[in-house]
């Protein structure tokens, strides 16, 4: 079951053969090790905000500085941990994530009509580039 | 009634302005169209701009379709009007966006092709499925098209000073054939070059308003806040919550629930979705969502400044009687700025926001139509209709038939609802995308054992039920600003549904796998995984 299939053309054969290195568990390990608990994170963050808003209107009322209150500081903080986390992820993913994705990809082989593994639905010319930027 | 202030003021006097830069608008984006669909050859290029474009162009791009008119007229005239309550919403706009960040968009580039049932359809029986996702995207889609499009013919009459529901109809009119023009001719391309332009300009726009108004207050952001808290006549409440929604429990929930809507909402957009496709690798949908949230963000924090500066500066009084809703703040605050009614200076920099606020209007509006036509050819017509056996020009046809088509409905349906209520219809379509769209999007990238019936399920659930709850709500009767005003069938007491039809598509998804009789196939979901995380035969 864990030799990779060599010259067999079916193509998703080889895909679900990459799904159970132990290369590919690890990239979804750390892919799922980022994404959910720091979702679930941020989205609890700005209930707690909204909450805040809604049901605690005079802790939310204290003025921090001259016309500056609680209120406004929370809501720049979401903007500033927003920020933040979407830096946060962009380094994470560049570090860990993009290099393991691109040893799969090589040790996979050529993809397109004339590689292994075909287009998602309709086989077409493939058309995808590394990015040029 | 809306329009006795500025009717009266220089924008009838500077119409000629106004119209001029209206019109090398519309031209030059109908140059960009006519050059973008000369290089339009084939389904990539029409549905994906070619996956070409670069990941800050693309983000350029995102910004230039999510800030609709709402968020630029409308936030920034809810926090002149609400202050603080205004503020909220937009927060939630903004933080939405790491959800498509963090679960969405590296996914979907990498195992999608053209529309967001591309992804969902993957593992599944394509034909229900796509079903499904074509009508729900389509729905979406027209909620949010009429929003923006009602708010287009109020808004341009108001900024051009031209009275009466003639002008509004023909407003709408032209903002649908325009929209159809760049959709049909430009595709992907086009449009994609208007959205940038769009939102370069309304960047520019924000910035240089912004600027002004901070001077005036010699950049001391706590002096522009307790000026704007006295000139609200409000004092500090102003700058506090609860002026629009903390006066009752349910006015409380209410605001729950659409923050909630708001921030699952996005990514499930489809309109959004499908810009994840023009660029050529996951990689550069990560940056694009990163340039996407930096924009967003810096724009949204303007808008705090522009708000609070027009009711320091303009006054509420002044802007409610523009427009009730508020509407019309960043325009006279424009005028305001530039030296005031009368002056030069106000009438040039009316006229330039003016303008800034019709291209917001069309590159969105473009952006809408080209997601559901797109939708309705790739799934409903070429994968549903004829099985998969339409050749790519045969679909494209129809999607260009379909922007016809829709660009049609949507003229006609803004006509006969132009007195709803917009905010609660962008309000709606999010709660709709958080609620069908969303649940089945991230059961199908994230979880195992979902199936066909479990998709079906979320989707029809979810859009069922955010649908009839509004209809059963104060938006559509019951009270003097519902939809039907004169009868009372309302037994939903919140405005937006998402607080209980975004738990419903996510439990339908979840009972429908649990009781369906086939189950997942393990071998699909393995090939999905690596796709969408590596970008193997990605397209």
């Amino acid at each position: 079951m864990d030799n990779l299939p060599t010259a067999r053309p079916a193509p998703p054969d080889d895909l679900r053969a990459i799904e159970r290195t132990e290369e590919f568990q690890r990239l979804r390990g750390s892919f799922r090790g980022f994404a959910f608990p720091v979702t679930a994170g941020f989205i609890l963050w700005y209930l707690l905000y909204v909450l805040l808003s809604c049901y605690a209107p005079g802790f939310m009322a204290t003025k921090l500085f001259g016309h500056v209150n609680t209120a406004l500081a929370l809501g720049l903080l979401q903007f500033a941990t927003t920020f933040a986390i979407a830096a946060w992820y962009a380094r994470f993913a560049g570090r860990r994530l993009d290099p393991a994705a691109t040893a799969i990809r090589e040790d996979a082989g050529p993809t397109g009509p004339d590689g292994r593994i075909a287009p998602a639905d309709r086989p077409q010319p493939a058309d995808r580039t590394e990015a040029v930027e | 009634m809306s329009t006795t202030l500025l009717a009266a003021g220089s924008a009838t006097e500077h119409r000629g302005l106004t119209m001029t830069l209206f019109g090398i608008f519309v031209l030059a984006t109908l140059g960009i169209t006519v050059w973008a669909g000369r290089q339009t050859k084939d389904a990539s290029d029409f549905y994906a701009g070619g996956r070409g474009f670069t990941g800050f162009q693309n983000g350029l791009a995102i910004s230039g379709d999510y800030m609709s008119a709402a968020s630029f007229l409308g936030i920034a005239g809810a926090i002149a009007l609400f202050g603080y309550d205004g503020f909220l919403y937009s927060i939630g706009f903004l933080v939405a966006w790491l959800v498509a960040l963090l679960l969405v968009a590296e996914p979907l580039r990498n195992s999608g092709r053209y529309t967001m049932a591309d992804v969902l359809a993957f593992r599944m029986r394509q034909r229900p499925v796509r079903t499904a996702a074509g009508i729900s995207t389509i729905v979406v889609s027209i909620f949010y098209l009429l929003a923006q499009m009602v708010g287009a013919g109020s808004l341009v009459a108001l900024l051009l000073g031209v009275n009466g529901d003639a002008a509004k109809r023909w407003t709408v009119v032209a903002v649908g054939a325009l929209m159809v023009v760049y959709v049909v001719i430009g595709g992907m391309k086009g449009t994609t070059w208007v959205q940038i332009v769009k939102a370069v300009l309304l960047i520019a726009g924000a910035a240089l308003m912004t600027v002004l108004v901070l001077a005036k207050y010699h950049f001391n952001i706590s002096s522009l806040l307790g000026a704007a808290a006295d000139a609200s006549g409000k004092g500090s409440s102003f700058l506090e919550p609860g002026l629009k929604y903390g006066a009752t429990n349910t006015t409380k929930l209410d605001f729950l629930s659409l923050g909630l809507a708001l921030v699952l909402g996005t990514a499930g957009l489809p309109h959004i979705l499908v810009r994840f496709y023009t660029v050529p690798t996951a990689k550069a949908a990560r940056k694009s969502v990163l340039w996407a949230i930096g924009i967003i963000g810096g724009f949204y924090l303007m808008t705090l400044a522009l708000g609070f500066g027009a009711a320091a500066l303009v006054g509420p009084k002044t802007i409610k009687a523009s427009n009730a809703a508020g509407n019309t703040a960043a325009p006279l605050l424009a005028e305001h700025l530039g030296g005031g009614a009368g002056s030069t200076g106000g009438a040039i920099l009316l006229a330039v926001i003016s303008a800034v606020a019709f291209a917001t209007i069309l590159a969105v509006v473009a952006g809408l139509t080209l997601a559901s036509s797109a939708s309705f050819a790739h799934d409903l017509y070429a994968n549903v209709i004829r099985r998969g056996r339409a050749s790519e020009r045969e679909e494209i046809g129809s999607a260009k038939l379909a922007a016809v088509a829709i660009g049609a409905v949507a003229i006609l349906l803004s006509i006969f609802a132009d007195k709803l209520n917009t905010a609660a219809l962008v309000a709606l379509a999010f709660a709709v995308a958080a609620s069908a769209n969303l649940p089945t999007l991230l059961y199908s990238l994230f979880w195992k054992r979902f199936t066909t019936a479990g998709a079906v399920c979320s989707v029809y659930a979810g859009l069922v039920s955010s649908v009839l709850l509004v209809v059963f709500s104060t938006v559509v009767s019951g009270k003097p600003t519902s939809l039907l005003p004169h009868s009372d069938f309302h037994w939903f007491p919140l405005e937006n549904p998402g607080l209980v039809s975004i738990p419903i598509g996510f439990l339908a998804g979840w009972i429908g796998t649990m009781l369906s009789r086939e189950s997942a196939d393990p071998a699909k979901y393995a090939e999905l995984e690596v796709r969408s995380l590596t970008g193997l035969g990605a397209h």
